[in-house]
């Protein structure tokens, strides 16, 4: 087949191509424009949709990016391992992570390591949660609270004292033993549900 | 007994107590309207506007002056010193000035005087408003001029440009009030407005005017000196300060004095509205200043109801509108209201006027028609072009070429 040639301008007949017509929203008439006074006019005796803040809080979604919070397992042993996966995923390099052993002495979670410093930067943070995504211990979630302003910006690199929740019912502060019998892996399976009597050593 | 020969014999304290009156007004006005714009605009807009200071917000105008008379009052290195002070002076002042000639109240007895709320009654008092209004206008580009910065300079000129063009659609408007009520002196315009309001009778003027004092006091939709997005703050972008301040009470005095001469002029001033003509006597008086500022709050209401509605228009369309629209309009309407004046005063024959009046309501037709046709007709010549142009195109692309092919019906072989 031999090669085809393009046709040219004179030969194509231009007259016959169809231009598509768009339609123009156009002006409105005295109508609409009234229409528009009427909208302004009646939105005076419509309920405002304001939220007067401080007094009175709407709640946020379900799942609304707010502070973080360090859990803790049922029997009180932090679950922060200090592997600073959390600190490598932050995008904006607001975390802060120094692991450190534990010890039978100084025991603060299951398994060999803990986060011995842990801060948050919350002028840099912007609420991703990249950093729960890369939490492999479920350590690191996030809470509604959203009341995050301060007058200083020391006050706002929040400490592990700040992030940490808080001793439930059935928990023991560490530093304390694991259970009895009880490896890390049975932490992290959940079979562990609260503290023994056997790990109140601080009493 | 006139207003004028009324307020001619006041003695001199009572002339004080009366200015010291017109300015505590004007800016009580002022105070109340800023809130009462911003709570207006809010509802329009489905929130609740300020409601913190004080009960509903009301002090919320007043912490906002304090608020700006604590800040720092700076002069830019490259300003003119002098005139960037004196600006915000001219435009502060001559705003309440225009208030000196507006008559509030009928007449009235004021600690025992038997006098009318009015401050002076000039025999030529509309235009000593107009002279005021372009006086002010000093303050706008002297204030643009001096601050030695771009935005304030383009904002200053543009909004000169814009007061200047509206003030002659505005100039205009009023003559034929003047026509009709025989007087430039605002009293004895309200007086002659008694039976019939010149709202009413003299419609179209009003409605220039009306749109016209929006143009004049720099207000949305014409708030084109200061469209933020081009110009920041427009004249005022360096001030700050008590200076702003002034700027600021100027604009809403400014406001205030436009809608006051507009119920002056075209809604009877302090008179009531039909029917009610019994309430003049209530309070002494004094019940017809009641009838008077409600004239004026409705006119307040329609400001802030055209800001919260209509966007902004463009510099060149708001121009256009100005020179080509309303003073070419405004002045046939004002030979016509001089025709027909001239032929009610010379005792013509009720036909005659009708004929005529109806003979302009036609022609007025005719002329529509016309102008409506003539944008149909080059419409249609739009849509007749849609054509192919004539001049060489580019080349189509290779697959459209090979679809020419099979639809070729001369059977011509391409290949
Ligand atoms: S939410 Fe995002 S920005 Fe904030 S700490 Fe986590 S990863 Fe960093
Ligand atoms: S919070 Fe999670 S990701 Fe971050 S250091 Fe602790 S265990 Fe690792």
């Amino acid at each position: 087949m031999a090669e085809i040639e393009p046709l040219k301008n004179s030969e194509r007949d231009l007259t016959k191509v169809e231009f598509s017509q768009v339609d123009q929203p156009g002006s409105v008439g005295l109508l609409g424009h009234l229409k528009g006074f009427w909208i302004t006019f009646s939105t005076i005796f419509k309920k405002p949709e304001t939220v007067e803040y401080p007094e009175v809080k709407a709640p946020t979604q379900e799942r609304f990016h707010g502070r973080h919070q360090l859990n803790r397992h049922p029997d009180g042993l932090e679950k922060c391992i200090g592997c600073e996966l959390c600190a490598w995923a932050c995008p904006a390099d607001a975390i802060y992570v120094e692991g450190a052993d534990n010890t039978e002495e100084n025991r603060m979670s299951p398994g060999e390591r803990y986060g011995k410093v842990y801060q948050i930067n919350y002028l840099r943070c912007v609420f991703c949660g990249l950093c729960i995504e890369a939490c492999p211990t479920r350590a690191l979630t996030m809470t509604n609270e959203y009341e995050l302003a301060d007058d200083s910006r020391a006050k706002l690199i929040f400490e592990k004292d700040d992030l940490l929740g808080p001793l439930r019912a059935g928990m023991l502060m560490p530093p304390h033993p694991m259970y009895p019998d009880m490896t890390d892996t049975n932490y992290y399976k959940g079979d562990v549900t609260q503290a023994h009597p056997s790990q109140d050593v601080n009493k | 007994m006139t207003t004028a020969e009324l307020i001619g014999a006041d003695p001199g304290w009572l002339i004080t107590v009366k200015a010291l009156l017109v300015f505590v007004v004007c800016v009580v006005l002022t105070l109340m309207s800023v809130w009462g714009e911003r709570r207006l605009v809010g509802r329009m807009q489905q929130r609740p506007g300020p409601n913190r200071v004080g009960p509903f917000g009301l002090v919320q105008a007043l912490a906002d002056g304090v608020k700006l008379a604590l800040k720092e009052d700076l002069i830019p290195a490259a300003a003119d010193k002098i005139v960037f002070v004196i600006a915000p002076i001219i435009s502060a002042t001559t705003c309440f000035m225009s208030f000196a000639v507006i008559p509030i109240t009928g007449p009235v007895t004021l600690f025992g005087h038997k006098t009318a709320m009015q401050l002076t009654d000039l025999p030529v008092g509309v235009l000593y408003v107009l002279a005021i209004a372009s006086v002010g206008v000093y303050g706008i580009i002297l204030a643009g001029w001096s601050s030695g910065s771009t935005y304030p300079l383009l904002g200053g000129l543009r909004s000169s440009a814009q007061v200047i063009s509206y003030e002659i659609a505005m100039g205009l408007s009023l003559v034929s009030v003047f026509i009709y009520a025989g007087s430039m002196s605002t009293s004895d315009i309200v007086a002659a407005q008694t039976s019939w309001w010149y709202g009413v009778v003299l419609f179209p003027s009003f409605a220039i005017y009306a749109i016209s004092m929006v143009g004049e006091t720099n207000r949305a939709p014409f708030d084109l000196a200061e469209a933020e997005g081009e110009l920041v703050g427009g004249f005022h972008t360096e001030y700050s300060s008590l200076k702003f301040a002034l700027f600021f009470l100027a604009e809403y005095v400014n406001i205030i004095a436009v809608s006051a001469l507009a119920t002056t002029l075209f809604l009877g001033g302090y008179h009531a509205p039909p029917f009610l003509g019994f309430t003049e006597n209530w309070l002494g008086g004094w019940f017809t200043a009641i009838w008077f500022f409600s004239k004026v709050l409705v006119f307040f209401f329609v400001f802030v109801w055209l800001r919260g509605t209509l966007p902004r228009l463009r510099y060149d369309q708001f121009m256009q509108f100005g020179w080509k629209v309303l003073i070419p309009v405004s002045i046939l309407w004002i030979l016509v209201v001089a025709t027909l004046r001239v032929l009610s005063l010379q005792g013509a024959p009720r036909l005659v006027v009708v004929a005529f009046a109806s003979a302009v309501v036609f022609l007025i037709m005719a002329v529509n028609i016309g102008f409506e046709n003539a944008k149909k007709k080059k419409l249609e010549a739009i849509v007749d072009n849609a054509d192919a142009p004539s001049f060489s195109l580019p080349q189509l692309p290779v697959a459209l070429t090979s679809i020419n092919v099979s639809n070729n019906k001369e059977g011509v072989d391409r290949g």
